[in-house]
């Protein structure tokens, strides 16, 4: 339908341009010198230099960072034995425990912060640095599960047949042929998990107490607290690391291949 | 009517006949970029003919099919069908029906439905449909299946589907991609003789591409041999088959049994030919043509036409010596593979159960021809 | 579907499967940290509110029956609106750009699904901080309208509902894209092409061929859009003006402003219900349109 395509191209770029606009925008104001107005003031790099003073910033990097890692490390551990597990599992078990975990996925993030901030309300636990990296490993773990299962699906069941018929006991098997094969999935699903523990807004708002603030959370406070152009280099930088992360996840699923 | 080999031909030679033709191609030509897929092809089409476009395929003879259903359009050249020209009018609007190779049946609508849809596109009444559609389906030996969907036919119902959704229609022309080309060999034979019969049946006007060439001679008034973009015969089956006009044509249409040579001196109407095999005796050959003495040819003769003899024949037939290196039993055939030089192979034939098939592999044999059988080719 | 005997290797008997075990921690924790407090939330909306705040453990349905109010109906009905509408731009967006991401050669696809997929990884507070320097009165959009002539004065466009429904439709494009994709993807050209022999015109083959053969996608993609629109929260808040509230805000209101937990919560259940009549939807689709051509 070669007849029609101008049409389709034409919304497509729209669409593009809708896409891309706004990040554009937010990435070019970073560099703009003027201290309040939307106008053009010439170029400059000191809301950059700001950043890299602003103590209660790099405090909540260094939180974000924390928790990233931290409940990463959680979530790969318990999500990618889930994946392992589940595979010895009747069928019907299997489907039962995938539509669980997709559920995390699909409600409202407001409602998984505030019912995290119930439980632990009710716990008597203390909100801080531990119930956000509690509250993370939460939604990372179906992240995790999944895409290990998709890759162990993939897997030719008789490589490990092979395996075991030249001798290899099941750790033996897990060691040296299933283990290597899944790695480039377990560090897609390390980076992933790293991003989304990072990005996160929500849960975060409702679990983390006073003393745990991050970056999002920053951004967030700088955001209502009314505009400076600080975060629009915050924001910038944000835009950066994450679509770094996706690179380098992209890369290594393309290795999986 | 065989045509030359050097396209595009004239438009005067068609023109003689009393109707207009019902297609009329007129030199297309049809780039993909630097590729020339189609290269100045001009034909026509009668009403009521079965005309197939043979070639292999990157021949170029789907890309003459889909600018005749509308899809493609020629880059240079003009495409009439019925008088009108075609430029320029997008499929829907166009008299013709095409069945996909693939049938490109609609997996969500059920046969009646798959049917149906080109008349519903044109706003026929539903009563109307019903009726044609019911005749349709009848013809195609399809009735009673209306409500199953395509994917719970077989393959050679889908196959009745596809060609019932073009022909409800009463396009102008009914054009087939391959369409007998997914079926397995024995339900291909079947539909070739009963495609044939609805086509007839029906006064179907058809333009079916193919490279099966026995399915085109089968079911063909005409065949066009395409081959490299260009057009290069035009004819009823048994002419392009016995009178290729050239190697290609010849080789594509059935086996070519060849031999090298040059042409030498005239023997009353009759030429002398000097095969290049030192090992083989010069014959006669008959040309058309008042070829220089010399000049270099290519002699093509179809395995039915090779009589094979033990001992040398008493005939002024055209001979060559040859050695059975092959016999090949195919059921009611037996087929000789026969060395008449260092690197000539020829195929010859004979029915199975003829007491004179006591050839065997090694057995030294004669092979001869009528004079008129044989074509010459050349360079 | 006998598929799935290929994907899990044979099991050894019937005894249970020592490697099954593995999957406990895992389960155990989302058991704890996702489905208790879940349920915890399901108990506390039938719960009444203590005088500070606080919970009474006293069984009543007055929480949900308080979201008759024509306030919470209005947040309610204005949230099921701006999703749907959300919704329906994104497809009207989506399909023309999911079509020719489809239809285009086959080793540029990857780039572009990856374009369209980009954002999305990004920082979604980052992304809708965007739309409102584009969208301020001395924004981008009215700086641009001013100048072109087509208005005299600004326009008051952030914390406005078209605010958050750009907001929303921006934030999932993706995933309307995404599931179309597949589903135009898997259509045969040739099918459309049959249809186009067939006399049918351009809008006669969408609509009959086009969108019945690509519903699983459409099912889709609109579910997977107006799930996260109408449990959103960042967008509304950040774009959204006080009378353009929705239901994520009304949570988070109901629970850390007024402190009325037990109402929070029914008000999260019925955002859950809602959310979970769309899967139903979907799941239902689904089962629907793999039935026929299943068996045979």
């Amino acid at each position: 339908m070669r007849r029609g395509s101008t049409g389709l191209t034409l919304v497509s770029g729209l669409a593009m341009l809708f896409l891309y606009g706004p990040i554009l925008v937010l990435v070019l104001y970073s560099f703009n010198a003027a201290h309040l107005s939307m106008a053009w003031r010439g170029t400059t790099l000191k809301w950059y230099a700001a950043l890299w003073h602003d103590e209660a910033l790099l405090a909540a990097t260094a939180n974000s960072l924390f928790i990233a890692a931290i409940s990463t490390i959680g979530a790969t551990v318990l999500g990618g034995l889930m994946a392992l597990g589940m595979e010895r599992m009747p069928l019907r078990r299997q489907q039962l425990i995938e539509g669980g975990l997709v559920l995390p996925l699909i409600i409202p993030e407001v409602m998984l912060g505030v019912a995290l901030m119930l439980l632990f309300v009710m716990l008597k636990m203390p909100l801080g640095l531990t119930t956000v990296i509690l509250g993370h490993i939460v939604f990372n773990i179906p992240l995790v599960t999944i895409m290990i299962r998709t890759r162990l699906r993939k897997l030719d069941p008789a490589l490990r047949e092979a395996a075991a018929d030249l001798g290899a006991d099941s750790w033996q098997v897990f060691r040296h042929v299933t283990l290597p094969l899944l790695r480039p999935a377990i560090w897609g699903a390390v980076l992933v998990a790293f991003t989304v523990s990072l990005d996160d807004f929500l849960v975060t708002f409702f679990t983390a107490g006073p003393g745990a603030t991050t970056l999002p959370l920053k951004v967030y406070s700088m955001i209502k607290s009314g505009v400076t152009p600080e975060i629009n280099a915050l924001s910038a930088l944000l835009l950066l690391i994450s679509m770094a992360c996706v690179a380098l996840s992209l890369h290594l699923q393309r290795r999986e291949v | 009517m065989a045509t030359s080999s050097t396209p595009p031909f004239t438009a005067s030679e068609q023109s003689l006949s009393s109707t207009p033709p019902t297609i009329d191609i007129r030199g297309i030509v049809r780039r993909h970029g630097a590729v020339t897929a189609v290269d100045r092809v001009s034909c026509q089409v009668r009403r009521g003919e079965f005309f197939s476009i043979l070639g292999p395929s990157g021949a170029g003879k789907t890309s003459v099919l889909r600018m005749l259903a509308g899809f493609e359009d020629p880059d240079e050249g003009d495409l009439l069908i019925d008088g009108q020209s075609m430029l320029g009018v997008p499929p829907n609007r166009r008299p013709v029906n095409l069945v996909f190779q693939s049938y490109a049946l609609f997996p969500h609508l059920t046969v009646f439905e798959n049917v149906a849809f080109g008349l519903k596109m044109r706003r026929v009444s539903a009563a109307l449909i019903a009726e044609q559609v019911r005749q349709a389906l009848t013809m195609v030996k399809l009735l009673g299946k209306e409500a199953r969907m395509p994917a719970q036919l077989s393959g050679g119902e889908q196959q009745r589907v596809a060609l019932a959704r073009a022909l409800v229609n009463k396009p102008a022309v009914v054009l087939l991609d391959e369409p007998l080309a997914a079926l397995d060999q024995q339900l291909r034979q079947a539909m070739q003789v009963e495609l044939k019969s609805i086509q007839e049946q029906a006064g179907l006007t058809c333009v079916c591409v193919t490279h099966h060439q026995e399915e085109a001679m089968m079911m063909s008034d005409r065949i066009a041999v395409m081959h490299q973009g260009r057009l290069w015969q035009v004819g009823s089956p048994r002419e392009v088959y016995e009178r290729p006009c050239n190697l290609f044509v010849s080789r594509f249409l059935g086996v070519s049994n060849e031999l090298a040579g040059t042409i030498g001196p005239s023997v009353g109407e009759d030429r002398l030919f000097q095969p290049t095999q030192a090992e083989q005796h010069p014959f006669t050959v008959r040309t058309v043509s008042t070829e220089q003495a010399g000049r270099s040819a290519t002699l093509s003769l179809r395995p039915e036409h090779i009589r094979m003899a033990q001992e040398r024949p008493s005939t002024s037939d055209p001979l060559l010596y040859g050695r059975i290196e092959k016999v090949l039993f195919t059921g009611s055939e037996t087929k000789y593979l026969v060395r008449v030089g260092r690197d000539r192979l020829w195929e010859t034939r004979m029915t199975s159960n003829t007491s004179l098939s006591s050839f065997a592999a090694g057995d030294p044999v004669f092979l001869h021809w009528s004079l008129a059988d044989a074509r010459l080719f050349f360079e | 579907m006998p598929s799935h005997d290929l994907s899990s290797p044979p099991a050894p008997g019937q005894s249970i499967c020592r490697s099954c075990w593995l999957a406990a921690p895992g389960l155990l924790w989302m058991g704890l940290f996702f489905l208790a407090p879940l349920a915890l939330v399901f108990a506390i909306s039938f719960a009444s509110r203590g005088t500070y705040g606080g919970i009474v453990w006293e069984f009543t349905a007055a929480n949900y029956l308080d979201l008759w109010h024509p306030l919470y109906g209005k947040i309610l009905g204005q949230s099921l609106w701006y999703a749907s509408l959300t919704t329906a731009i994104c497809f009207v967006l989506g399909f023309p750009l999911a079509y020719m991401i489809a239809r285009s050669p086959a080793r540029w696809q990857p780039v572009l699904l990856l374009l369209v997929m980009l954002p999305f990884w990004t920082n979604f507070l980052v992304r809708t901080y965007a739309w409102m320097i584009v969208l301020r009165q001395d924004g981008l959009l009215n700086g641009l309208l001013l100048a072109l002539g087509i208005v005299d004065a600004p326009l008051e466009l952030l914390y406005t509902p078209t605010a958050v429904v750009i907001g929303l439709v921006y934030g999932y494009l993706p995933f309307m894209v995404l599931p179309l994709y597949v589903a135009v993807e898997r259509l045969d050209p040739l099918l459309v092409e049959a249809a186009w022999d067939l006399y049918a015109s351009r809008w006669a083959i969408f609509t009959r061929v086009v969108v019945p053969l690509t519903m699983p996608g459409i099912v889709g993609g609109c579910v997977l859009v107006f799930i996260p629109s109408i449990g959103s929260f960042i967008t509304p808040d950040l774009l959204g003006g006080a009378r353009s509230m929705m239901i994520g805000n009304l949570i988070q209101h109901e629970y850390l402003v007024v402190r009325d937990w037990p109402l929070g919560s029914a008000v999260s259940f019925v955002l859950m219900a809602i959310v979970m009549a769309a899967v139903a939807l979907y799941y239902r689709h689904a089962a629907r349109t793999a039935g026929p051509t299943e068996k045979r």
